[in-house]
């Protein structure tokens, strides 16, 4: 398992927001990326509407998950390939270490798979010895760089052109430049020898097909075909949900991934892999291992109210546009799955106490949902989330996250339904707050809990006389409630 | 009857009620001006939203049953706030998932619940209050207003309509202000990183007065400028159009 630090969320904002090589980056990030997809949502010949067709056929591929795999066992089993169910991450990495070993594997190629950091492959295979070269070229910086994925499908977003010439010059030993076609064919060179060398190739699957049998890998610099295809052994760790029914799916849901992702109509590279290679074929790999995990999937379909999240196509279009994610970056997250998807899927996979920043930690402004291309409610899974933290629940082990916190919304709501009570207060706290330093008529600093608000803001004072109080005044206690009903 | 003729029931969010009670009384002289009956029931607070969104849902309930007790009478529900409308509109239908008879009084009121501009642009049709203003004009985009409730063009229109207002769209007026409710002091610092970014594409417009339908957004907004010192002003839309 990579290592969980979701409790650092703070720590982790504090220092993203202190780096401005990082907040230029995210900045520039987010303003190319951002409303480039929201405009290629317009232009679909479909129109905007494909994202709902395509939430519907994920939704129901998530519902109908058992029959699914089930089909797609069969499929790929009848064309020579094996399949192996992991429950955990340790139940996956050891099935890949096995074939490894046993083969005499020494050297391995990887695609770019978030489920492989998401139950830390790269570190188990290393701990025998192996060689693991991430292909993807982001991937590849990272991984030089001895860091982890701050984005989901640009993974060193967070890294200048400045730190990667540094870094190849360094690891690479080419002279330094910022130049990135020379930085690109630097590390071109350097996978080429690897691809050559390698004796097991591993990916991710972005969507398998049931009908069909096969898992699809999408890429825009052809790495994972070279990967997958090159060396005699293919090992594919597909994370359980990341399937549709049928062939005429994959049509939408390709197009709304590469959409989300990166605004393009369709990713450069899409291939369909589903066993072996055959005899009389010429390229492929002899073998062929599908290793479907589920790592806290089942939890999660199980429950209703979060089942939604396993529609995630992991594009990772809700970073993009993200407020949140565009100040403190990925790593803060403190997990694999980081801005808005890591803030409902984190919590759930690793523990919603421990994760208790990411559920709160956002402004629940809704872009994430809108730029989402199969439209999950994201918003409505961390109300959810902040639900169970409110008043604790045994079905996710959550216990309440602050008594103090739940003390003051009972009085609260005690006072909200009785107008006198409620009007006292208000009188109380207008009165309380004369003690407070004001500037031109402004609040400058507020007492705890509310205190972060003043470090950057004046607050402005309540008022003396409340709305409902001139109002009555005015127009004498009437309208509905005016007979104060219990 | 026609719109123009029937009584609204003012909804007046607890923020206005509380820190800003200019604001009820300039939507009470809106709908004066344009002779429309306008009753305010005394004994309301809050919707619920506060503890909504921090996850108390047992406190919010209560809140949004006591909301729906006093506004179930009433036959237009009008309010200075998209993020309240949203919470009546869509938030009380997951409040009352497990309670069939609440949840049907809560639709009930939430088609009954209109935003401010949204009723006098799509209820009323009337874009032109008569209003003036000397000046330029920005208009921020509140989250729950534009993609809670989908509305944005309706307060663009009121303000086109202000006599000598010229308004001029902000860069990334759309993007989230950082307020968030309780995000904004539990994580001040992310709330003010992104709140800043609102700010200086406000400054970067020219305009002297921001806009908005929710003073939640602008109260931060408001905060913010004047800790830097700015001379930009704020208000709420009401405000403006009541003149």
């Amino acid at each position: 398992m990579s290592e969980i630090r979701t409790e650092y969320y703070r720590d982790g904002a504090r220092k993203a927001q202190q780096d401005p090589v990082l907040q230029s980056a995210l900045a520039a990030a987010q303003s190319r990326i951002g409303g480039a997809t929201a405009k290629a949502y317009m232009d679909f010949p479909e129109g905007p509407g494909l994202r709902l067709l395509g939430h519907d056929i994920r939704m129901k591929a998530i519902e109908n998950l058992d029959i699914l795999l089930e089909t797609l066992v069969e499929n790929i089993q009848k064309k020579g390939g094996h399949v192996h169910f992991a429950k955990d991450g340790r139940e996956a990495t050891e099935y890949c270490k096995e074939i490894a070993l046993s083969r005499g594997v020494r050297r391995v190629v990887k695609g770019k798979s978030m489920v492989t950091e998401e139950i830390g492959l790269n570190s188990a295979l290393m701990e025998e010895g192996i060689k693991v070269t991430e292909t993807d070229l982001g991937e590849f910086i990272v991984q030089l760089a001895g860091e982890h994925p701050s984005h989901i499908i640009a993974p060193a977003v967070h890294k200048t052109r400045r730190e990667i010439g540094k870094l190849f010059s360094e690891k690479l030993g080419i002279p330094y430049t910022t130049d990135p076609p020379t930085l690109t064919q630097a590390a071109r060179k350097a996978l080429r020898e690897e691809f050559l060398s390698a004796d097991m190739g591993i990916s991710g699957c972005n969507l398998a097909c049931a009908e069909t049998g096969h898992i699809t890998t999408v890429s825009n610099e052809g790495n994972i075909r070279m990967a997958t295809t090159l060396p005699k052994i293919h090992v594919v760790f597909m994370g359980m949900e990341r399937i549709v029914a049928r062939l005429e799916d994959h049509d939408i849901l390709l197009r709304l991934l590469a959409t989300g992702a990166a605004a393009q109509k369709m990713a450069v590279y899409v291939s369909y892999i589903g066993g072996p290679r055959t005899p009389g074929q010429q390229d492929g790999p002899e073998e062929f291992h599908l290793i479907i995990l589920d790592n806290g999937r089942s939890r999660i379909l199980a429950d209703e109210e979060f089942r939604e999240i396993l529609c995630c196509i992991r594009c990772a279009a809700c970073l993009n546009v993200c407020p949140v994610y565009g100040k403190i970056g990925g790593h803060a997250y403190g997990h694999t799955y980081c801005g808005p998807i890591g803030a409902v899927l984190t919590p759930l996979l690793v523990g919603v106490n421990r994760a208790k920043d990411l559920c709160m930690g956002e402004t629940l402004c809704g872009a994430c949902q809108a730029a989402c291309p199969v439209n999950i409610d994201i918003p409505r899974m961390l109300l959810s989330l902040r639900a169970k933290l409110a008043d604790g629940d045994p079905q996710w082990s959550v216990t309440r996250s602050s008594l103090m916190e739940k003390a003051f919304y009972m009085a609260w709501a005690g006072m909200v339904r009785d107008r006198r009570m409620y009007e006292l207060a208000l009188r109380a706290v207008s009165g309380a707050q004369k003690l407070l330093p004001r500037r031109e008529g402004w609040v400058h600093r507020l007492p705890p809990p509310f205190h972060g608000w003043s470090i950057h803001r004046d607050m402005k004072p309540v008022s003396g006389k409340s709305f409902i109080r001139r109002w009555s005044e005015t127009h004498g206690r009437r309208g509905e409630g005016g007979n104060e009903p219990r | 009857m026609h719109s123009m003729n029937h009584p609204v029931t003012l909804f007046v969010q607890c923020l206005v009620d509380a820190l800003y009670p200019e604001v009820g009384e300039a939507v009470v002289r809106i709908f004066q001006k344009l002779g429309i009956p306008i009753e305010c029931p005394t004994a309301q607070t809050c919707c619920g939203q506060p503890a909504f969104n921090t996850g108390y849902r047992k406190e919010a309930r209560s809140a949004a049953k006591r909301f729906i007790e006093i506004f179930e009478g009433a036959e237009r529900i009008v309010c200075p706030s998209g993020s309240c409308v949203h919470m009546v509109r869509h938030h009380y239908a997951d409040l009352f998932a497990d309670d069939p008879e609440w949840a049907r009084r809560a639709k009930e009121i939430g088609a009954r619940t209109y935003e401010l501009s949204e009723y006098l642009v799509d209820v009323l049709g009337v874009e032109d209050l008569g209003a003036a203003y000397h000046g330029k004009i920005t208009y921020h985009d509140s989250c729950h207003l534009l993609r809670g409730l989908g509305i944005a063009e309706q307060p663009r229109r009121l303000i086109r309509h202000v006599r000598g207002a010229e308004l001029i769209e902000m860069k990334d007026s759309e993007r989230c202000c950082g307020f968030g409710g309780a995000f904004s002091f539990k994580y001040p610092d992310i709330s003010a990183a992104i709140l800043d970014d609102k700010v200086k594409n406000i400054v970067a417009t020219g305009a002297d007065l921001v806009v908005g339908c929710d003073m939640s957004c602008l109260m931060s907004i408001q905060g913010r400028l004047s800790r830097i010192g700015s001379s930009i002003a704020v208000l709420h839309i009401a405000q403006l159009l009541a003149g």
